[in-house]
């Protein structure tokens, strides 16, 4: 085990690298230039420390390691750090999908590409303490000052209706994170600290459980997010710019997953029982009625953000089983879902950036002009329908197989799901495959080296379930 | 005759003999006297807070006990004396350059300090209205200080008008209290009213007080003057209004209720929760139309008075050192906030429309910066310093069983944000307009400094939250 403070290392350096573009100054195409390579290299250094933690990891040690204490407020409330098997895969998630956003905005971005980085970089810090943080006002302040940077990524760099998306998202995500900060406190005055592990030794009183278990599913709600309060991620995602998609997609929905495996389950487990019943009715109203609504979508963007609200529906019928198979397999499902998401919206960027519209109809045919894309965004396509072969098969497959064990009915729900996602997706593909209706896509250059090696990294990562 | 211990009380005898000498100076000067007098105010303030720092630990009571010394007095009057020298650095250029430069300005501000003072070590109720009287009629003067101008002589006219009603019911509290308690010091009260039920007499001169103190922190439904007052007096003053005023304000609301009805707190509490309730959900509503910054500013403030009652409201030593908390950051938020409205200056002139700011994310990257930090701390973001200041007054509250206070204070904030994030879309999202002018030196410096300790207050916050503990638990012994 490493005895220095790896877990602040990996957390503050992309902080490190956001004050050096910070204080580096010069002409704006210069200090652009500079901007970009420094938050590449900053992320990837990153994504180096991160395989440290990785690497030093001991699997057959449960609890928590890499542990950091330090006083910080007072009061039982320390600056706490830590990892388990869970947190440090979706750190590594996280650190491995930056340095590729970084690259996705290498060409996009064109106006204050220095601010543009900054605030991916500050975001990157905030998501990585998310996971590492092992106290809960900490966690509170990494999870809620993730909302700053996100709001200016859409609102600055978004598309044409980028207010109203960004105005949604952030009062959506503050609504829920309020609540749930009122039972953080309540459960800090109860217990005198706001220490994660000794709070989930803690029992509390049923009757409170219910209530502080409400406040904070709707907090993870918001961020997974289920329905019906799922409707700020289409226009999020719509209007974000390609790398701020894949994040939002990649990591943010995921901290809500985090969220409810790390606070919900451990901490108040009679009230999770209890509410049961109403998660997998909104998660089995969530895969259905997203997956029609996604069918009839005519913007790609659109599409793969229903698409994900149906995803993380899965992950939530996992978590809430309380199996082993469905736990696994929500895990899974969240580390699959962020990397296939991200690749999605990947794609979509690379002819976003070459004809700017996301309206499938307009790439019919495209399979003729780019035919090494259509084939990598064939194969992410069928990673996302779970087909066998791909990681999205395992996380499916294992949720599915746990909640038949709990409930027959959400299995069975759950499963028609998988065919209408599958529907949505060929439907769409199908447009591709046609006989090209427009010449305006032939005469579009084919993909260049670094969109290739960004999605080639992405396809390594992908048969690993 | 018993000599009283005039050293305990140093710092406000040196203040007021610095007025007077500043009014002299200023008299005999004629010509040219606005910046030295304001600079000598300046370090007569400066220097009234090392001697209020010097002073002895311990509460320490003189003047036949209608005027106390303790932790607390000093944590607020440090408070009130650095706001109050700020302000006047930052009014300054904008005197000079609007012609209101003329030497009794500073001096009134001066005056208006040493009347916060004596508000903030009152341990009587003679003690109590005598500072708030010599800081309201010198703030009356300060508002209306622009005679030629419609606007601010409207303000003024209001504020006086207003603010004598609320000294009038403040003065009827105390004299209900006198009555039924048969004393006006403070710890004398709290004797009375030891054990026992409060009477309907003194419940209802607790109201009025409370009605007559409600006014001077702008508290809904007291606030009416706020939004017309912020708007219409030179932008300046309004910087000065928002913050030592408030601060003095709420500092004599925490000690006339928890020293005196510490024991009745189950008979006030409920008058405090509504009076916290309904500041909160008028500032965050009202605000979110507003077009001028001002008055913008003045229901931001409304709203946050509601927040720091709601420590106030709990009524315990933690609610009340979150309240310190929560004034603290409040004002270096506030003060760095109104450093760049007061740089909001075209070619040819001053402009006070939100609309105004927007492109100042191109056109003054530094100060748009700074303004996006006050905006995401005043809405209660983390990590920025603002959220500290809701944390610890919620933690009161709910652990004195407040949650309906709680929860809908946190949404109202919900709404709040909505306004403040607003101002940074109009900053980083509109299309640039025409630039303003560069941000003058001093103002500069302030916004840099207050930008500093809102983003880092985060990594080092105990100097802060230990102080006010201390400063919160002498009022509880």
């Amino acid at each position: 085990m490493l005895d220095w403070n790896i877990l602040s290392y990996v957390t503050f350096l992309p902080l490190v690298g956001a004050l050096l573009i910070l204080v580096t100054g010069g002409k704006e195409e210069v200090a652009a230039r500079n901007a970009k390579h420094v938050a590449l290299w900053t992320t990837l250094a990153t994504f180096a420390f991160s395989l440290l933690i990785w690497i030093g990891f001991d699997n057959s040690q449960a609890g928590f390691q890499f542990v950091e204490k330090t006083e910080w407020l007072g009061g039982g409330i320390n600056y706490h750090m830590g990892v388990d098997g869970i947190s440090m895969l979706f750190i590594i998630l996280t650190t491995f999908l930056m340095p590729l956003c970084i690259l996705a905005s290498w060409n996009a971005i064109t106006t204050r590409v220095r601010e543009y980085m900054i605030a991916f970089l500050f975001m990157e810090t905030l998501m990585i303490g998310v996971f590492c943080a092992l106290d809960m006002v900490l966690f509170y302040l990494f999870f809620e000052a993730g909302l700053i940077p996100m709001f200016l990524i859409i609102g600055i760099w978004g598309g044409a209706n980028r207010v109203y998306a960004s105005f949604k998202f952030f009062l959506y995500t503050l609504i829920g994170s309020v609540l749930m900060l009122v039972a953080m406190i309540t459960m800090y005055n109860i217990a005198g600290t706001t220490d994660i592990p000794t709070l989930m030794q803690t029992e509390f009183d049923s009757n409170l459980q219910l209530w502080l278990w409400l406040a904070f599913f709707a907090s993870f709600a918001v961020k997974v997010p289920m329905w019906p309060v799922h409707t700020w991620l289409p226009d999020a995602h719509v209007q974000a710019p390609t790398a701020g998609s894949v994040i939002l997609a990649g990591v943010l929905l995921k901290m809500g997953g985090y969220g409810l495996l790390r606070f919900s389950l451990p901490m108040f487990p009679e009230a999770s029982e209890y509410f049961t019943p109403l998660v997998f009715a909104l998660s089995v109203i969530a895969i259905i009625y997203t997956s029609l609504v996604a069918l009839v979508q005519k913007d790609m963007k659109k599409l793969i953000a229903y698409s994900s609200v149906a995803h993380m529906g899965f992950i939530t019928i996992g978590i809430f089983t309380f199996s082993q198979q469905g736990l696994e397999g929500s895990i899974l499902q969240m580390i699959s879902h962020g990397i296939v998401s991200g690749a999605l919206f990947l794609c979509v960027g690379v002819v976003y950036d070459r004809l700017h519209t996301r309206e499938i109809s307009r790439y019919g045919g495209l399979v003729h002009n780019m035919p090494k894309y259509a084939v990598i965004f064939m194969f992410f396509t069928m990673a996302t329908i779970g087909l066998p072969g791909t990681s999205g098969f395992v996380g499916e497959f294992l949720i599915l197989v746990g909640a038949y064990q709990v409930s027959t009915w959400t299995a069975a729900l759950a499963t028609t799901g998988v065919i209408l996602g599958a529907a949505t997706v060929f439907g769409y593909t199908g447009v591709w495959f046609s006989v090209s209706s427009r010449r305006k896509t032939s005469k579009r250059c084919s993909m260049s080296i670094k969109e290739k090696s960004r999605f080639s990294c992405l396809s390594f990562s992908l048969p690993s379930g | 005759m018993v000599m009283p211990e005039f050293s305990i009380a140093s710092a406000e005898i040196f203040l007021a003999i610095a007025a007077m000498a500043l009014l002299m100076f200023g008299v005999y000067k004629k010509k040219d006297a606005f910046v030295p007098v304001s600079w000598l105010a300046v370090i007569s303030l400066v220097v009234a807070l090392i001697l209020v720092l010097m002073g002895e630990g311990g509460s320490q009571v003189t003047f036949s006990n209608i005027f106390i010394v303790d932790s607390f007095a000093v944590f607020m009057k440090v408070l009130a004396l650095g706001a109050s020298a700020i302000a006047i650095i930052m009014c300054m250029d904008f005197n000079l350059r609007e012609k209101m430069d003329r030497f009794e300005f500073p001096v009134l501000i001066v005056i208006a300090t040493l009347g916060m003072m004596v508000m903030i070590s009152a341990s009587d109720l003679m003690s109590l209205y005598l500072g708030i009287e010599l800081m309201s009629l010198s703030l009356y003067v300060t508002a209306a200080f622009r005679r030629d101008s419609t606007r601010a002589t409207e303000a003024g006219l209001k504020y006086f008008v207003l603010g004598a009603l609320s000294s009038g019911m403040l003065l009827y509290g105390c004299s209900l209290i006198y009555g039924f308690t048969g004393t006006t010091s403070f710890a004398g009260i709290a004797n009375a009213v030891t054990g026992s039920e409060a009477g309907l007499g003194l419940l209802v001169g607790i109201v009025f007080l409370i009605a007559g103190l409600a006014f001077k922190v702008s508290a809904v439904p007291f606030h009416m003057w706020t939004p017309d007052v912020y708007e219409g007096v030179p932008t300046p003053v309004t910087a000065f209004f928002a913050a030592a005023p408030k601060i003095a304000g709420m500092a004599l609301f925490i000690r006339a209720f928890i020293m005196p009805f510490g024991e009745l707190v189950d008979q006030w509490q409920q008058i405090i929760v509504f009076v916290s309730i309904a500041s909160m959900g008028l500032g965050a509503f009202a605000a979110i139309n507003q077009k001028n910054i001002k008055r913008l500013m003045a229901y931001s403030s409304i709203g946050h008075i509601g927040y720091a009652l709601v420590g106030l409201a709990a009524g315990t030593e933690a609610g009340v050192s979150g309240v310190l908390v929560y004034l603290t950051i409040y004002l270096v938020m506030n003060l760095g906030t109104f450093a760049i409205i007061l740089s909001m200056r075209h070619k040819d002139g001053m402009v006070e429309d939100i609309s105004e700011l927007a492109g100042l994310g191109k056109n003054h990257p530094l100060m748009a910066f700074a303004l996006m930090m006050f905006m995401f701390s005043l809405a209660g973001i983390p990590p920025l310093a603002g959220f500290f200041g809701k944390f610890y007054v919620f933690v009161a509250a709910i652990d004195a069983g407040l949650y309906p206070l709680a929860i809908i204070g946190l949404l109202t904030s919900v709404v709040g944000a909505f306004y403040y994030i607003r101002i940074v879309k109009i900053m980083y999202f509109d299309e640039a307009k025409e630039a303003f002018e560069p941000i003058t030196k001093p103002l500069r410096v302030i916004m840099i400094v207050a930008t500093i300790f809102t983003v880092f207050f985060v990594a080092y916050p105990t100097p802060l939250t230990e102080e006010a503990g201390a400063a919160a638990s002498i009022l509880f012994q």
